[in-house]
């Protein structure tokens, strides 16, 4: 099977100009996603598993090493040298991304939010509206919080919209990062299923976990980041 | 997605310019003001592609230029050099050589712009559906009673109260002006729409429906718009890409998000870790 994602030799610094330093996150990490599975990073704190997806989704610029994705009609895309209208292409049919946070329109009802990316693909608002409803359900989210902004929500309430927003419309290619870390046991156990079930659908997926137990329940892959070794400031 | 817009090597100088105005200012001499001739480099090279339904934003302090790129681009002042092409359906125009009649129709036709100030976009002597009319009007559309009820429709669809379409937009609060001024940019539905600091100064609630109605507008019309705004919060809702100018020039861009998360220049970096 060809990978649907393949990592290598990926490393990024932060140059921070007004303290006149460089911040290692990550180097020659080396990862590889295949369709239908999940490969799980793992590594201390600081290590830079997040940094990794966010150099895949290209929020952060890599400094330096491939991220080569292979789209529907097997075409490979660079991710770290792309152009932007190729990533926000990608971002809007190929790649979902869900981070810790909800980052979204305040004032914007949970279900709104849910369905956006289907709405973005073209599903039309009622069809878009039934599978949002559905979804929310699924993820034990309580109706009576559906029609609401998550602004004031709990912060597993706001975790599940997130996820909900980001599993909607199936992205062939999805990075996970921390997705259960405010969960109780039983919103992360249907999670877990949810995730069970978008990988026998195909998709594959990048994650990184708060709880152990989800790795081994879940995982297919396991790739370990080593803290990053501290860089030597360019010479001028 | 389709190419709408093609700005490259935007430039206007204010005086009289010499061969040493670009080594004199920009980012890196920290001044827009040369000093060897004392001209003033409002935008300098300013290059930037634009696709359909896409926003784009342009983000700087005072002074940065970024005004004058879409005042330049809506034909409110000249440029010095620089080229633009505006893709029209299967017309290519090269905004900058054409005469003043084809430009006003452009303005009038094809483009929309916001502005800061309501003062500039609005005609405050007639009434708020008379603003819109005269969009209309100059836009082929004759007949009384469709421009009123179109005037209406554009009122209604921006939030503005139908039975005050008769009031002149003087007597409105800062936010409704905005929103009659949005009307109106979009009575024709120009595939191009500029808006210039469109929320600065509103309260924060009023931001935030105007806010709301760009992205849906977005949505439905499938609208490419350029937002210049000096507050990243807006550039962070809207913008799906973004440029950072200083001293007239482009000092970076990126995909907004990582601008904001990942900012590579200095100046940039300064600009995010200072934001609320």
């Amino acid at each position: 099977m060809k990978p649907l994602l393949d990592i290598d030799g990926l490393s990024k610094h932060f140059q921070l100009h007004e303290q006149q330093k460089l911040i290692p996150s990550c180097s020659a990490v080396k990862v590889s996603v295949y369709p239908g599975q999940l490969t799980a990073l793992t590594g201390p704190t600081g290590s830079g598993k997040s940094s990794v997806l966010k150099c895949i989704f290209r929020t952060y610029l890599p400094t330096s090493g491939r991220i080569l994705y292979r789209d529907q009609e097997g075409k490979v895309t660079d991710l770290a040298q792309a152009s932007e209208y190729r990533i926000l292409q990608l971002r809007r049919r190929d790649i979902g991304f869900v981070t810790q946070f909800l980052h979204c329109l305040p004032r914007k009802s949970a279900l709104d939010i849910t369905i956006e990316p289907l709405l973005a693909r073209g599903v039309s608002e009622s069809e878009a509206q039934s599978r949002g409803r559905d979804l929310l359900a699924q993820l034990q989210v309580p109706e009576r919080l559906w029609g609401l902004p998550p602004a004031t929500f709990s912060g597993g309430e706001k975790q599940r919209i997130n996820l909900a927003r980001g599993l909607i419309a199936r992205p062939r290619l999805l990075l996970l990062d921390e997705p259960t870390s405010s969960l109780d046991s039983g919103t992360t156990e249907s999670v877990a299923e949810l995730i069970e079930t978008i990988k026998q659908e195909g998709v594959g997926i990048l994650a990184i976990f708060h709880h152990p137990e989800l790795v081994r329940r879940l995982a297919d892959q396991t790739v370990r980041l080593k803290a990053p070794a501290p860089v030597m400031p360019e010479p001028c | 997605m389709k190419k709408i817009l093609e700005v490259r090597g935007l430039t206007r100088i204010h005086g009289p310019g010499c061969p040493l105005c670009f080594e004199n200012t920009g980012a890196e001499a920290e001044t827009n003001v040369c000093s060897s001739c004392g001209s003033v480099v409002a935008a300098r090279d300013v290059s930037l592609d634009l696709h359909q339904g896409e926003i784009l934003g342009i983000v700087g302090e005072s002074g940065s230029g970024k005004s004058t790129v879409v005042k330049t681009l809506f034909f409110d002042a000249e440029p010095s050099t620089g080229e633009a092409r505006f893709f029209d359906g299967d017309k290519q125009l090269d905004l900058f050589s054409l005469n003043s009649a084809r430009q006003r129709w452009l303005r009038n036709h094809r483009f929309g712009m916001v502005y800061q100030n309501p003062n500039l976009g609005l005609n405050f002597n007639v009434s708020a559906g008379g603003n819109i009319a005269e969009r209309l009007l100059m836009s082929d559309v004759a007949n009384y009673a469709s421009i009123r009820q179109r005037a209406r429709d554009l009122l209604t669809r921006t939030e503005v109260l139908g039975e005050r379409m008769d009031e002149s937009p003087r007597r409105f609060s800062g936010g409704m002006q905005q929103r009659v001024q949005i009307a109106k940019a979009l009575a024709t539905r120009p595939p191009l729409l500029l808006l210039d600091e469109v929320t600065t100064g509103l309260d924060l609630s009023v931001q935030a429906r105007i806010l709301d109605l760009i992205l849906e507008i977005q949505h439905e019309l499938n609208t490419a718009m350029i937002v210049v705004t000096h507050d990243l919060g807006v550039i962070r809702l809207l913008a799906g890409r973004t440029l950072v100018m200083k001293y007239g020039q482009v000092i970076e861009s990126g995909l907004t998000d990582q601008v904001l998360e990942d900012p590579q220049h200095a100046y940039t970096q300064r600009l995010v870790a200072s934001a609320l």
